[in-house]
């Protein structure tokens, strides 16, 4: 009897479930190192307490990674922790937060297709794991901006120098965030969306701007 | 007490081995999965679970009476989102779940969608 309940999966919690009318879903990925604080982020503005959603490592991945000897194998499992914002009664906006280390990236096919965009999540004391993970959303053209997370013991960087650091396009807005506070991790998102928005009114500008220019 | 090899066996089957994965899925790997689910592609349950079903192909119909990402799906049942993807096909072939796709922009969304979004997040 035990044992076939607890097989049993048990859903939301009612006051989790989202309204029946919700028709459409939107993602955008928080991407970076170990303890850089994308958990904490996404914990700070989503509605549920962030949930765990795994992906087993293919074997070519298991193989790259094997080749480039980083890790001693074990884990073949890797988890992705998420939350989630109710934007209106339709529409709702999922956060992943993802490891930016080159050996993870087999999952990111998946995740960024169809994502509005990146939020890259920076630790000034380690920004050099930050390289690979813009040059890929570079690579990949997925929209980004990068957030400096403020932690109490690090010391502190004009912006500016942390985009001379990681040699950040003039057009990629980079903002300092508090993971912590749900008011600064709302306003990274924010600022997120403005780029986007900023990205969408040009691209349609564009085709007008473009023979414009050719006259 | 000793652990029974019998034991050990079910702790390794309830903690997702690979063994455990093959068996829910019946060995199909991507063929048997619908291309066009997403990690925020919702479900909604459009039939009631019945006894006879796999535990969990019920434990889905069940957690969608209302829509349920497949992200959550996979974090409630503790299982790849590929096995998932996998369950989900089954549940759509026989109609007993609708999914609502999520909205997949092809490069730069659009602003009316991002105008949404933007004075959703404002209201936190």
């Amino acid at each position: 009897m035990d044992s076939r309940s607890s097989e049993l999966a048990v859903g939301p919690a009612r006051e989790d479930a989202l309204p029946a009318s919700a028709a459409t879903a939107v993602k955008i990925v928080v991407v970076g190192g170990f303890g850089v604080g994308k958990t904490t982020l996404v914990g700070s503005v989503s509605e549920i307490r962030p949930l765990t959603t795994e992906e087993t490592m293919t074997e070519v991945s298991v193989g790259v990674d094997d080749v480039r000897g980083v890790e001693q194998k074990s884990a073949t499992t890797v988890a992705m922790d998420f939350g989630r914002i109710s934007i209106n009664e339709e529409l709702v906006l999922y956060l992943f937060g993802t490891p930016g280390q080159q050996r993870f990236w087999f999952l990111w096919t998946g995740l960024f297709e169809g994502a509005l965009g990146a939020v890259v999540l920076v630790d000034t004391r380690r920004l050099e794991s930050s390289f690979d993970v813009i040059g890929r959303l570079e690579d990949g053209g997925v929209p980004f901006i990068v957030a400096v997370n403020v932690f109490p013991d690090a010391p502190t960087h004009p912006l500016d120098e942390v985009r001379t650091a990681l040699d950040l396009p003039a057009s990629v807005p980079i903002v300092a965030c508090d993971a912590r506070s749900r008011g600064s991790s709302r306003d990274t998102l924010l600022a997120l969306m403005r780029y986007l928005y900023t990205l969408s009114t040009q691209s349609a500008a564009a085709p007008v701007a473009a023979s414009a220019a050719t006259e | 007490m000793t652990p029974s090899p019998i034991n050990d066996a079910s702790s390794s089957w309830e903690q997702g081995g690979p063994e455990r994965l093959y068996v829910i899925t019946g060995g199909r790997g991507a063929a048997g999965r619908r291309a066009d689910l997403d990690l925020v592609t919702l479900v909604v349950a459009r039939a009631a679970a019945r006894p006879e079903m796999q535990p969990e192909h019920a434990s889905i119909l069940r957690m969608c009476h209302y829509p349920l990402s497949m992200a959550e799906i996979s974090a409630y049942l503790k299982l790849p989102f590929s096995v998932v993807a996998i369950l989900v096909s089954d549940l759509l072939a026989e109609s007993s779940v609708e999914v609502r796709a999520a909205v997949r922009t092809a490069g730069i969304p659009d602003p009316e969608l991002l105008k949404a979004v933007m004075y959703g997040l404002q209201k936190l």
